[in-house]
């Protein structure tokens, strides 16, 4: 029987009524009295020397109250990366710096030099294109090879170099894998591309920026992820404003998938512009702005060997990455590659000798981040794609290549030669329930079929593997994170036994409001409906780190649960004064608290109100009141995993590809909201399947954004994917937090692109086709070309 | 958008005239048009609205032809089926809401060299008529973008014989879904027709060598092998080649839907 409340129940998303009915309160809906707006001007060229900016016409135009440029802000400082990162041969990273607008020279095309702030958007639109600029266009470089090649023009002259750092992980793995591949009797290798992506989040990032001279508060309405944050970046690093003047309110946000992380320059110029107008400054991107600012994802490009014995025993994987960071280092855009990525590349096996080298290398491109999966997702890429290849090369059953590699239930916790303690896992089961729930058993039925049609049929598994729930301050500290990676919750019980829990996750289309409160109401034995959770606002809920990483429940809903625990024990002294026993022998059941062994109970709501109405209360052991915070700083890692099943069919034509089943089987560990996590499954895999099919960021030499607009960019659509069969039943709790959660938000988008390409070239395999790898987007152009090269 | 005047007029006459306005520009369902001018990539001074127009509205049978009013929106086009591979080709652009405003009009006098419009009017031989003259397909495409329209000139109708048996086969560009390539293949009692969109940096154009050989043996199988792909277009979605195979699979396939 499915629950109807608490903890496994799928209850229904109560954020959805507002989101479908119109009703959502996203920063561009917000007007305040007085409002004016800012509009940039952005670079026409990716890389070029700003000589001058004229503003005097712009400033003389209808409604302009003021003009900034590059200028205004070398006073104040750059925008840091999160994480520092040592080159193999121990030297720092590089890290240039950042500004609020570009100044000196613009370094990728959309790089903003200039703002104008009017009383309309369309005075600032007309005035911004009246700003005369001398830019001077230089040579750029749009990839990460160019930028490397002899000569090659920098894109930070200061610097001296294009790469950030040469990183090796673990640079004492290097020479035993080397020489492990030496000696292997099979080495398979695959060079591929990892395609770069543009976020698309459905809402554009968008900032108002408000300032208060009576009392020197500044308030900043932003499309972020993790307000806190954002606020620390700005007030530590880049604007100076003190973190008790500024206040950060991300209200509701329409997706994010990485890209509303990061603290951008367009938040910093509307808080200096609302400082000196003295009235509000709003700013929302159009969506050209958001294909050439916000940051991008993924682009890299690999070379991955994969040494086993004849029999496919794994022995090592080496692989060497070029990352292309974009023009500017974005908050998470040097942990992105390394630790998020690295530490993956032993996936779900036992593999003796694992090293990995990355270089990350700046061009003339807008800044690369993490997107859904960040790092995961290209190290599961290579990985699943690398042992594809080796299968066929070795003559094995794909399925049975992987199972002989996995790492057993009973190795646990295993720590892998890069470094991660995997706690738990069952590579296995997930691996039966996919072969179950994808009928693989009946594929060979399927493919005759689509041969009867004339159609070519593939299948491609892969199993994933991810770290999330990110992450232990302790261990990230040493790895050379700049901040801690806790969360928090405040659980505030009202005096008629409502609750109101403040958390420091933020919520962008994941379902918090609803799977936050199943916890507590689980935990209290009350309704959900009793429970509202508020986020989004520093100045209401204590200092959290934000939702990315698939990290809310694992790490913010522990703390929930943790600030829960500590309201139970306190409700528990209350209802042991009001009944006259000792706490120890008050038990908590569904909402009534009881005397151990007796029928003497009082109700939830007669306990809140006695700690807020506290007569005949015993003030000199408890205190009036019931609220209660907790911080939670996860042990580990969680490590969800799950293997993933794809039928393709090919037109052998015209190389058209479509996916005619798609079976993902996953371990999250226990699942709160079987229908939350089952969506948040398809988003993923909609993400993936459209990075394999469809999505393709692409910059010309001259470092012109080609697929700037929707009319280039291919979203994935509803009908290029077709009916998931998802299961998350085989689940093996997570070990160290308190739920037993391990995050599934990034799984779907993590692993489905191998999945897609390894049944696209079993497809054509099966037609006859000597291809062994085609690079994403697997498109219509590009498997024709490769059936016929 | 940079400020403009607005003129919605309800006769042809009317709105000739207010085209005569120095940068006024007609305005159809606006699917082409208003994208442009958001981005400020277009100022003209006047908008004139053809929609008002009563006698640019609508599909008629004329008998051996059909006319469709040159502010008609793809949707009734869709829905007419009185041509049904005219109207299967209406009812694939875009989406619901493009459909429904978008017009015949709009579309051919844009003459995006991805558009399906283009190939049906050529390859069914269609012919234009504006308010000041009639031009038949054959002389109205001119290279991508570029019509043998003047300035201010306005299609108020277009007719369409009815063909033996036609198709269009379309095979979309992944990201606007217009057509990478289009094909439109018509039979009719002249010989047989084989227009191509999507292809070709001249834009629409008609396929000579299918056309002789269909006509001599209008079988699948008689299509000759793809065109040379010099001329062709190469772009991220596909290179020339691409596009010149695509041009010989979409004409039989067209051809193979006719029978
Ligand atoms: C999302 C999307 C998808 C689309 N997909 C497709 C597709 O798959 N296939 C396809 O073929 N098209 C597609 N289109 C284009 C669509 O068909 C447009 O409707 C068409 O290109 C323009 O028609 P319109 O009536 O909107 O013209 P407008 O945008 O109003 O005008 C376009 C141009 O034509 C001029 N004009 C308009 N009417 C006349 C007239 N009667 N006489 C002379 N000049 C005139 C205008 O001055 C302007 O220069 C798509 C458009 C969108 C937005």
């Amino acid at each position: 029987m499915p629950k109807d409340g608490g903890i496994g129940a799928s209850s229904k998303r109560r954020e959805d009524v507002r989101f479908l009915t119109g009703q959502g309160n996203y920063t561009d809906d917000i007007n305040q009295q007085g409002q004016t707006y800012a509009v940039f001007a952005r670079s026409n060229v990716a890389n070029g020397v700003i000589k001058s900016v004229d503003t005097s016409a712009a400033e003389a135009m209808p409604g302009v109250l003021a003009v900034f440029t590059g200028e205004d802000f070398v006073e104040v400082g750059g925008n840091p990366a999160g994480w520092y990162i040592e080159s193999r041969d121990g030297t720092p990273m590089k890290e240039p710096k950042r500004p609020v607008l570009a100044h000196g020279k613009a370094r990728h095309v959309g790089d903003a030099y200039a703002a104008v702030i009017a009383e309309t958007l369309e005075q600032a639109r007309d005035a911004a294109e009246a700003i005369d600029a001398d830019i001077e266009e230089l040579q750029a470089v749009a990839t990460a090879e160019a930028a490397l090649a002899e000569g090659a023009t920098l894109v930070h002259d200061e610097i001296e170099t294009n790469m950030v750092f040469d990183w090796g992980w673990i640079e004492d793995n290097r020479a035993a894998t080397d020489e492990a591949i030496k000696n292997a009797p099979h080495v398979t290798t695959l060079e591929l591309v990892n395609n770069r992506l543009v976020p698309n989040a459905m809402e554009p990032r968008a900032s108002i920026g408000d300032y208060k001279p009576g009392t020197g508060d500044y308030t900043l309405h932003t499309t972020s992820q993790n307000p806190h944050l954002t606020r620390l970046l700005i007030s530590a690093f880049v604007m100076g404003i003190p973190e008790n003047k500024l206040t950060v309110i991300a209200p509701d946000v329409g997706g994010g998938f990485g890209s509303k992380i990061y603290h951008y320059g367009e938040e910093a110029l509307v808080l200096a512009a609302a400082k000196k107008l003295g009235r509000p400054v709003k700013w929302t991107a159009d969506r050209s702005e958001s294909f050439l600012t916000d940051a991008h994802g993924r682009d890299h490009v690999t070379k991955i060997e994969l040494a086993t014995e004849e029999d496919g025993t794994f022995i090592a994987i080496r692989t060497e990455t070029l990352a292309n960071v974009g023009a500017y280092l974005s908050n998470f855009a040097t942990v992105t590659p390394t630790f998020l990525h690295g530490t993956l590349m032993a996936g779900n096996y036992t593999v003796p000798h694992v090293y990995v080298n990355l270089k990350a290398v700046l061009t003339n491109t807008a800044p690369v981040d993490a997107y859904r999966g960040a790092g995961r997702p290209e190290a599961t890429y290579s990985i699943e794609r690398v042992i594809d290849k080796c299968a066929r090369e070795l003559n094995m059953d794909p399925i049975a290549l992987r199972r002989k590699n996995f790492i057993k239930p009973d190795q646990f916790p295993y720590t892998t030669p890069v470094a991660l303690e995997y706690d738990i896992g069952d590579y296995d089961a997930v691996m039966d329930k996919l072969e179950e729930i994808g009928d693989l058993a009946g594929f060979a039925k399927r493919r005759a079929d689509s041969e009867a049609r004339g159609k070519l049929r593939g299948l491609g598994v892969n199993s994933y593997i991810e770290a999330c729930g990110i992450a232990p301050s302790n261990l990230v500290g040493v790895l050379g994170a700049r901040v801690g990676l806790y969360d928090a919750a405040t659980v505030r019980v009202n005096a008629t036994g409502s609750l109101a829990v403040m958390v420091g996750a933020h919520s962008h289309g994941q379902g918090h409001e609803t799977a936050f409160p199943q916890v507590v109401a689980d935990m209290l034995g009350i309704d959900e409906g009793q429970i509202e959770i508020v986020h989004g606002d520093t100045s209401k809920i204590p200092f959290g780190m934000g939702t990315y990483g698939s990290r809310s429940l694992a790490v913010c809903g522990s703390a929930v649960v943790k600030a829960t625990e500590k309201i139970i024990n306190k409700a528990k002294k209350i209802a042991a004064h009001m009944l006259e026993a000792s706490d120890a022998d008050i038990e908590l059941k569904d909402g009534q608290f009881t005397v151990a062994g007796t029928d003497k109970s009082v109700a939830w709501g007669e306990v809140a109100l006695k700690a807020y109405v506290p007569h005949q209360f015993p003030i000199e052991d408890i205190e009036p009141g019931l609220e209660e915070t907790a911080f939670y700083d996860p042990a580990n890692f969680t490590y969800p995993s799950g293997a993933y099943a794809c039928e393709v069919e090919v037109d052998p034509e015209t190389g058209k590809v479509t996916i005619e089943r798609f079976a993902a089987a996953d371990d999250f560990g226990n699942v709160i909201n079987p229908m939350i996590v089952e969506g948040q499954v398809h988003g993923g895999l909609g993400q993936g399947i459209g990075q394999a099919l469809l999505e393709n960021c692409t910059y010309d030499s001259d470092g012109q954004l080609l697929s700037a607009s929707y009319m280039d960019y291919a979203m994935p659509r509803a009908d290029d994917v077709p009916f998931y069969s998802v299961d998350h039943s085989s689940q093996t709790p997570c070990t160290h937090n308190p739920l037993g959660v391990k995050g599934c938000g990034e799984a779907g988008a993590i692993g489905s692109p191998p999945s897609v390409v390894n049944a696209v070239v079993d497809a054509l395999q099966s037609g006859g086709h000597d291809v062994s790898h085609i690079d994403m987007p697997v498109s219509p152009s590009r498997v024709w070309a490769a059936m016929n090269k | 958008m940079y400020d403009f005047d607005f003129e919605k007029p309800s006769s042809i006459a009317d709105a000739v005239a207010a085209l005569a306005t120095e940068d006024a520009q007609a305005l159809g369902g606006g699917q082409t048009l208003i994208p442009t001018l958001k981005q400020r990539l277009a100022s003209p001074s006047k908008l004139v609205s053809l929609t008002g127009i009563a006698e640019m509205q609508g599909v008629c049978d004329d008998g051996d032809a059909i006319s469709v009013g040159g502010a008609t929106v793809h949707a009734d086009v869709a829905a007419s089926g009185l041509i049904p591979a005219l109207s299967d080709l209406a009812g694939n652009i875009g989406d619901p809401a493009v459909r429904n405003r978008g017009t015949i009009g709009g579309s051919l006098a844009n003459n995006d060299p991805s558009a399906c419009y283009p190939s049906a009017a050529l390859g069914l031989g269609a012919t234009i008529t504006t308010n000041a003259r009639s031009i038949a397909a054959d002389d109205y495409f001119q290279g991508m973008f570029e019509t043998a329209l003047d300035e201010g000139e306005i299609i108020t109708s277009v007719s369409f014989p009815k063909p033996q048996a036609a198709n269009y086969q379309k095979f979309e560009q992944p990201a606007s879904r217009f057509a990478l390539v289009g094909v439109f293949v018509a039979k009719t009692a002249a010989g047989v027709r084989v227009a191509v969109t999507g292809a070709a940096e001249e834009g629409v154009h008609r396929w000579g060598a299918a056309e002789a050989a269909l006509t001599a043996n209008f079988s699948a199988d008689a299509v000759p092998a793809a065109p040379s792909a010099d001329g062709m277009i190469s772009d991220l979605h596909g290179s020339s080649e691409y596009r010149a195979h695509l041009v010989a699979v979409l004409t039989r396939r067209a051809v193979a839907a006719c029978a």
